[in-house]
């Protein structure tokens, strides 16, 4: 395995709670103990249902939320401990690209303001400063690289596509040229055919230019194509970790075999399996597995001891008693 | 979707071509239009065409009506023929909303008190938005201990009714000159009415904005520029400040409707616009002695008030309609 370049370790967060006036009683975490590593140039695709935690996952590896405890390295320093503006001037290393292309961009700037932004906040950043030309220079490589033109320059968001808006979103986070890009569901709001071609562009930077991606998606389908690793979430915690092959094809844990079993697959005939019973509030155990409440093969054991991420051959898996 | 045309509108163009496809919003522009320009030409009204002096009392004057000398005071109906009462309206050059007590031209005071009552709360809804554009997005943006302070103090001020607190503060200035060190307000300073005003309508005003901030803080885009690790004073002026903007835009006119009315009723309590200065509120006090026999000095300047605010009410609703509607396709 190639160089680690960012490795989360025991990250917790736990939203709401807390509050003497709050409703809510008692807070279930959002993150309980997550540690995970990214080698460089590899993408790790982050699925499971939601709410189980993913997106505060991929928004924690960059600190765009605070973490309760644990610790995030990125190339071996620890961004949590940073300060304020260390951070900012280490973020050029690490952009994001969101699910919902028209919320990302300010509607009220032009797109050629827009993508001229990364380069005039860190304008300092390498020294020299970045003149208007040469920030041109940029912003077209980069239209080239992602499939636009100069004359979406002049555009505001709301004229041009949902594909194009998230090109736009693309160009804008390599435009500092950074080693990370955590993607949170970037093509689940685009239609079937932009989908494939948004991903092949994703695909093919990657290649280009070296790129680390920690994929972010609730849809197997394209995590498929896309990720080298899979890290399935439920309630949290990553239940099952590894290569995709392995992971997709063989899944260890009865949830990923669930998630899968909910897809449709259009090279089987169509038949309704025993899945997983339906959500029930507060199901999730406190003490032994969280998916005990919801498991087709739950045994007593599972609801006394909670089952640690653990494992080999490229693959670790949360379970007592792992399928495969 | 992509415009058919090449054309590209920016959404503050967009706006304003919705808001002239909107029939009560030109209505009210014209109306405010005609009230601004009527006020502003009052000094011409009064020397060229009811050459009168609307800032001097004079009670002994007499204007030639229909043919015959006429005296602007006139003595009552009652049999005894005891005391005096103004001309009232003589619907022609002089004169012609009729007198006030004093033997003024109450049609030129009216123009001459506009100017005032417009300037006052024109100028109190520009620095009542902007006082409430610094709290509402400070308290909105940052949260937390800021958001609370500076909420709780807004809810203080709210508590008090707003005229009684605008009369309390009227009622201190206005007793006697204002020192603030080096320089000293005058009581009849129309500054002081300005301010005052404004002060009391700033809560009105940064509750919205407040609201359209915290929703904003939220918003990816801010988001995005946090993780470009954008400063927080550039996401204030880049992000956050344009996307308030149509919410500041669209309190300007309620906000100057409601200080017109405050500014009326300060002046009409005598500690707004100082004697021998006008405004439409004064003018109404003038008017009050005379409500049963000459209706019309109280009337006018009541009627200005309801068209003027009205209109700016109108064009208030018409603003959030060309401003809110969603942009392009979504």
């Amino acid at each position: 395995m190639s160089e680690v370049l960012l490795e989360a370790r025991d990250l917790t967060k736990t939203y709401g709670g807390g509050g003497l006036l709050s409703r809510r009683r008692r807070a279930r975490p959002a993150l309980d103990h997550v540690s995970v590593s990214v080698s460089r140039g590899e993408t790790l695709g982050l699925v499971g249902e939601s709410g189980c935690g993913k997106s505060t996952l991929g928004r924690t590896l960059l600190r765009l939320h605070e973490p309760d405890s644990g610790e995030v390295f990125f190339e071996g320093r620890d961004i949590i401990a940073l300060s304020a503006g260390d951070m900012r001037r280490l973020r050029p290393e690490m952009q994001m690209v969101f699910q919902d292309s028209y919320a990302a961009l300010n509607p009220k700037r032009r797109i050629g303001a827009l993508l001229a932004e990364p380069m005039r906040v860190h304008r300092r950043r390498a020294g020299a400063a970045w003149t208007p030309a040469e920030i041109a220079e940029r912003i077209d490589e980069l239209l080239d690289l992602v499939g636009l033109n100069r004359t979406h320059l002049q555009r505001y968001a709301h004229e041009m596509s949902g594909g194009q808006r998230q090109r736009v979103n693309i160009a804008r986070a390599l435009m500092l040229s950074p080693k990370l890009i955590v993607a949170d569901e970037p093509v689940s709001a685009l239609d079937v055919s932009i989908q494939a071609q948004v991903v092949n562009l994703l695909v093919d930077l990657q290649q280009r230019l070296g790129l680390t991606y920690v994929f972010v998606s609730h849809d197997l389908g394209v995590v498929r194509q896309i990720a080298d690793r899979v890290a399935v979430m439920y309630g949290g915690v990553i239940v099952e970790l590894g290569d995709t092959d392995t992971v997709l094809h063989r899944p260890a844990h009865p949830y990923t075999a669930a998630l899968l079993d909910a897809v449709l697959d259009p090279h089987l005939p169509f038949r309704r399996r025993a899945s997983a019973p339906p959500v029930v509030t507060g199901a999730d155990s406190d003490i032994g597995c969280r998916y005990a409440g919801r498991c087709a093969n739950v045994a007593p054991l599972c609801r006394q001891r909670r089952p640690e991420l653990g494992g080999q051959d490229g693959r670790m898996v949360a379970c007592h008693f792992p399928l495969a | 979707m992509m415009p058919l045309d090449a054309t590209i509108l920016s959404p503050s163009r967009l706006a304003l071509r919705r808001l002239r496809r909107d029939p009560s919003a030109l209505a009210a522009i014209a109306v405010l239009a005609l009230v601004t320009l009527a006020c502003l030409a009052a000094g011409l009204y009064a020397r060229h065409v009811a050459h009168t002096d609307p800032f001097t009392s004079d009670v002994a004057a007499a204007i030639t009506l229909h043919g015959q000398l006429t005296d602007i005071m006139q003595p009552n109906d009652n049999p005894l023929h005891l005391g005096l009462t103004p001309i009232g309206p003589t619907w022609s050059v002089q004169y012609l909303l009729g007198s006030d007590p004093q033997g003024r031209d109450v049609a030129a005071r009216l123009l001459y008190g506009g100017r005032n009552s417009l300037l006052i709360s024109a100028s109190a809804s520009l620095l009542c938005i902007a006082m409430a554009a610094v709290v509402g997005i400070l308290a909105g943006y940052f949260g937390g201990f800021v958001d609370a302070a500076l909420s709780r103090m807004m809810d203080i001020m709210w508590a008090i009714p707003v005229y009684l607190f605008a009369i309390s503060l009227s009622i201190v200035t206005v007793a006697q000159d204002l020192h603030l060190g080096p320089i000293t307000i005058a009581s009849d300073n129309l500054i002081l009415p300005i301010v005052i005003i404004a002060i009391v309508y700033v809560p009105y005003a940064a509750r919205p904005i407040r609201g359209r901030v915290l929703s904003l803080r939220h918003a990816e885009f801010v988001t995005v520029a946090r993780s470009l690790g954008v400063r927080e004073a550039r996401i204030l002026l880049r992000d956050i400040l344009p996307n308030v903007a149509p919410t500041l835009i669209v309190l300007a006119p309620l906000v100057m409707a409601l200080a017109m009315l405050a500014e009326s009723a300060l002046s009409f309590l005598s500690i707004g616009v100082q004697a021998p200065a006008a405004s439409w509120g004064t003018i109404i006090n003038d008017g009050q002695g005379l409500i049963y026999t000459r209706p019309m000095v109280a009337i006018a300047p009541g009627l200005a008030i309801v068209v003027t605010v009205l209109a700016l009410n109108v064009l208030g609703d018409s603003l959030r309609d060309a401003l809110d509607a969603r942009e392009g396709d979504r």
